[in-house]
């Protein structure tokens, strides 16, 4: 008798059905899920079809660019004039001394090729030395940048502070404000934890005073009362003025920040420095600050994308730096009627260096809160 | 074990009266911290003093007297908008115009605090909501508005966009009672024709509303003792406006609404918001909606799935569970950091120098200063009158703060 061997085969699977996986299930879902937001999806592809296509067509596929005058834009006004953005880039991105002297330019470029090549390497995760390199970024740095930029050693020609202007302004008041603010805002926050009742209440005092003044009217502070407080003889630059005010403001942000980090911090770590017998300093110093400022590195970067954005309020105050160039551009008889060009482009660049500098500070947190999770 | 004692007697006595080691009453810690702290006061109020000589000497030196005798002067120039009190050109006052500014920057403040929560909260609903696009759309409106200065924001809106290309006033845009034109934003105004009615009637209001939180307290009690809930929020708000409308006429109409009417070339009736308002309040709102959507957004998300399945499984409808279970926990996120962006809105708002607004830094701190020259009393009024906002904000932030505390048990 044989044996009959039934041979099982699997059969392959079946596709699941077209509407529960890939793009289809996904439009379904994201798109179309349930009545109300099929007619928000509607709503928006119809604002996108009123508004997207003209700006486009505005901003890019009718826009000037070549020549350089306003002739060329006059004559096509339903595009963008970038010719204007074009000609002026030089007055935007480094002021009118360098403007003004072309072959000078190569000194604010190659001091921001330096530091975006100082950098980009800090906010890669594996570089060595990091901190090595924090600290040329923020003591040589400077130095290396105002003896290249403001001349005036090894035969570069001299620039004044207050000659400078546009971008390269922006950047300097922006730098100056944080490499200034930072020492400052260590010691504010370790005075505002501080066990001596005055020092606490100094640097509570101080903290809010300046939290809870607009810059606006610290940068007035500065520019007129600052020739007060001095005798007179004592004479400061309308930049350096600026500096001033923007440092003061800004310490007090970079406290609170440093402060959070503080708060954060395991007390075990105060307790277990104590217990080897450390003194205040050296419990500061070498336990402390480096564990707290890592993880106040966050909250820093948004005080200083808030200071970058605000570092345009010098204008006000008649310094020169890239949203004054691009209106007094746009107000100029060369160029007037351009206003919209001038703005944005001013917005694309603060914008660019913002957003960049929000994206890494989110990276951060994320990183240091699975870092957290992990331990 | 004797011995144990005597040196824990010694060390006591040594460390809590006369310092670890007696013979150097420098490293007393007690005494060091005194020391240096004393030493900080001096240095703290030597420069104040100092700082203060030298800037009234300087003052003097340029021949002006520190003094407020400035205040009952007549201010020689003029304050174009002052929509609270009376600004005649060779009467006013600086104290005045002091006033003026102030009220001006709260008259902006409180309009834009209301339409940035307004928007803000739409936005950062949108981010939350389960349409790609919409989500899309609200990231990109926040990234945008987020990451460029408000100033740019303030002088694009004004000089690039309204100023261009707002219509004159004959070919207004349309908003109901409101038209907007390269003037400014006409809207009605209310005249009052009957004060003491008029009072009567706003007593109503606020009398009917009280009553209204009253029956909330009332009608919460009993959901928690019988289980059954009433829509408070749509009786109390049908009953507050009946019993409005009813008395408004009940009382004669102690107040009439002025329209705004087109005349021959201008507007006539109605107030005007002039473009530089109208520029700084819808960037303003622009840029402060997207730091309060993404607050709106953190809030949302904090409320944990948990909350939501377990809100499910005892079978509360969907409005039921948006609520009771999201919008309480969300808020308790949401609230203290956009109190805080009211804050930085009211000191936003002197950015209005930009487009000519009329409000404290502008004809305060920049007009009157230039005028009169006394920079330290100027300048430390208009600080005061910040610090001031800055403390009622922060006022509000604990009592807000102590009131989750309690109820979070």
């Amino acid at each position: 008798m044989t044996m009959n061997t039934v041979k099982f085969e699997k059969l392959p699977d079946r596709l699941p059905p077209v509407n529960t996986v890939g793009w289809v299930a996904w439009v379904k879902q994201n798109l179309f899920g349930s009545v109300s937001n099929t007619i928000i999806t509607l709503l928006f592809f119809y604002l996108i079809f009123l508004y997207i296509p003209p700006f486009l067509e505005w901003s890019v596929f009718n826009a000037n660019i070549s020549g350089s005058d306003r002739s060329i834009c006059d004559e096509n006004r339903s595009g963008a004039c970038w010719t204007f953005i074009k000609v002026r880039m030089e007055q935007l991105l480094f002021g009118l001394y360098f403007a003004q002297n072309p072959d000078q330019m190569w000194r604010p470029i190659m001091a921001f090729i330096v530091f975006g090549g100082l950098l980009t390497p800090l906010a890669i995760d594996r570089t060595p030395y990091k901190k090595w390199l924090l600290l040329i970024l923020l003591v040589a740095y400077p130095i290396f940048f105002i003896s290249l930029v403001g001349g005036g050693v090894f035969g570069i020609p001299k620039s004044d502070a207050s000659e400078w202007g546009g971008l390269l302004l922006t950047f300097t008041l922006a730098f100056v404000g944080i490499v200034l603010a930072l020492p400052l805002g260590i010691l504010l926050a370790l005075g505002r934890r501080s066990k001596m009742p005055v020092v606490r209440s100094f640097s509570i005092i101080y903290i809010e005073f300046w939290r809870g003044t607009p810059l606006i009217t610290i940068l007035f502070m500065a520019s007129v009362m600052l020739p007060l407080f001095f005798p007179s003889g004592v004479e400061f630059d309308k930049v350096v003025r600026a500096m001033i005010g923007i440092t003061l403001f800004q310490s007090a942000y970079t406290a609170e920040a440093v402060r959070g980090g503080l708060q954060a911090l395991d007390k075990g770590q105060t307790e277990a420095s104590m217990a080897l017998g450390m003194g205040y300093w050296q419990q500061t110093i070498f336990i402390i600050l480096p564990q707290a400022l890592r993880i106040s590195i966050p909250s820093i970067v948004n005080t200083f994308i808030a200071l970058f954005k605000d570092t345009s309020l010098v204008s006000i105050i008649g310094l020169l730096d890239l949203l004054k160039i691009a209106q007094n551009s746009s107000r100029s008889l060369d160029w007037n009627g351009y206003d919209i060009e001038a703005y944005m482009f001013a917005g694309l660049v603060f914008w660019i260096f913002c957003f960049g500098m929000s994206i890494y500070s989110q990276k951060l947190e994320r990183k240091l809160d699975t870092d957290r999770n992990v331990e | 074990m004797v011995k144990g004692i005597i040196a824990f007697g010694q060390y006591f006595l040594l460390d809590k009266i006369v310092g670890r080691s007696p013979s150097n009453i420098y490293q007393n810690p007690k005494f060091r911290s005194a020391i240096i702290q004393a030493i900080l006061v001096f240095i703290v109020f030597y420069t104040f003093y100092s700082l203060y000589q030298t800037t009234v000497f300087n003052l003097e030196e340029r021949g002006i007297k520190t003094s407020t005798s400035f205040f009952d002067q007549v201010a020689p120039f003029k304050v174009g908008f002052s929509p609270f009190l009376n600004f005649e050109l060779g009467e006013t006052t600086y104290i005045e115009v002091f006033y003026i500014g102030v009220l001006n920057t709260l008259l902006v403040a409180v309009l834009g605090i209301i339409a940035a929560t307004l928007l803000g909260f739409f936005i950062g609903i949108l981010r939350s909501s389960n349409n790609w696009l919409a989500q899309k759309f609200a990231l990109i409106y926040v990234e945008i508005f987020r990451n460029m200065p408000l100033l740019l924001q303030i002088m694009f809106w004004n000089f690039a966009i309204f100023l261009a290309f707002l219509p004159p006033p004959k070919q207004s845009l349309e908003f109901g009672a409101f038209y907007l034109n390269g003037r400014g934003l006409q809207t009605p105004v209310p005249i009052v024709e009957n004060n003491f009615l008029f009072k009567v009637w706003l007593g109503i209001l606020i009398f009917s509303i009280i009553a209204s939180f009253i029956f909330r307290n009332w009608a919460k009690k009993r959901r928690d003792q019988t289980g059954k809930s009433l829509p408070v929020l749509g009786i109390s708000l049908s009953v507050i406006i009946i019993i409005g409308i009813s008395s408004f006429y009940i009382l004669g109409k102690p107040f009439a609404v002025d329209l705004p009417v087109l005349g021959k070339f201008n507007f006539k009736g109605g107030g005007q918001l002039p473009l530089p308002l109208f520029s700084l309040w819808f960037a303003l709102t622009v840029y402060t909606s997207a730091f309060i959507a993404e607050n709106v957004r953190a809030g949302i998300a904090s409320v944990s799935k948990g909350q939501i399945e377990a809100a499910r499984s005892i079978g509360l409808t969907r409005p039921q569970m948006v609520k009771l279970i999201i919008i309480p926990q969300a808020l308790r996120v949401i609230i203290p950091p956009t109190i805080s962006q009211y804050l930085n809105l009211t000191k936003n708002s002197s950015l209005a120098m930009a487009v000519g607004y009329e409000e404290v830094v502008a004809v305060w701190a920049n007009i009157s200063l230039n005028q009169t020259g006394q920079a330290l009393i100027i300048i430390a009024m208009t600080i005061i009158f910040f610090e001031i906002c800055s403390l009622f904000t922060s006022f509000i932030l604990n009592i807000y703060n102590r009131r989750i505390q309690i109820t979070e048990r």
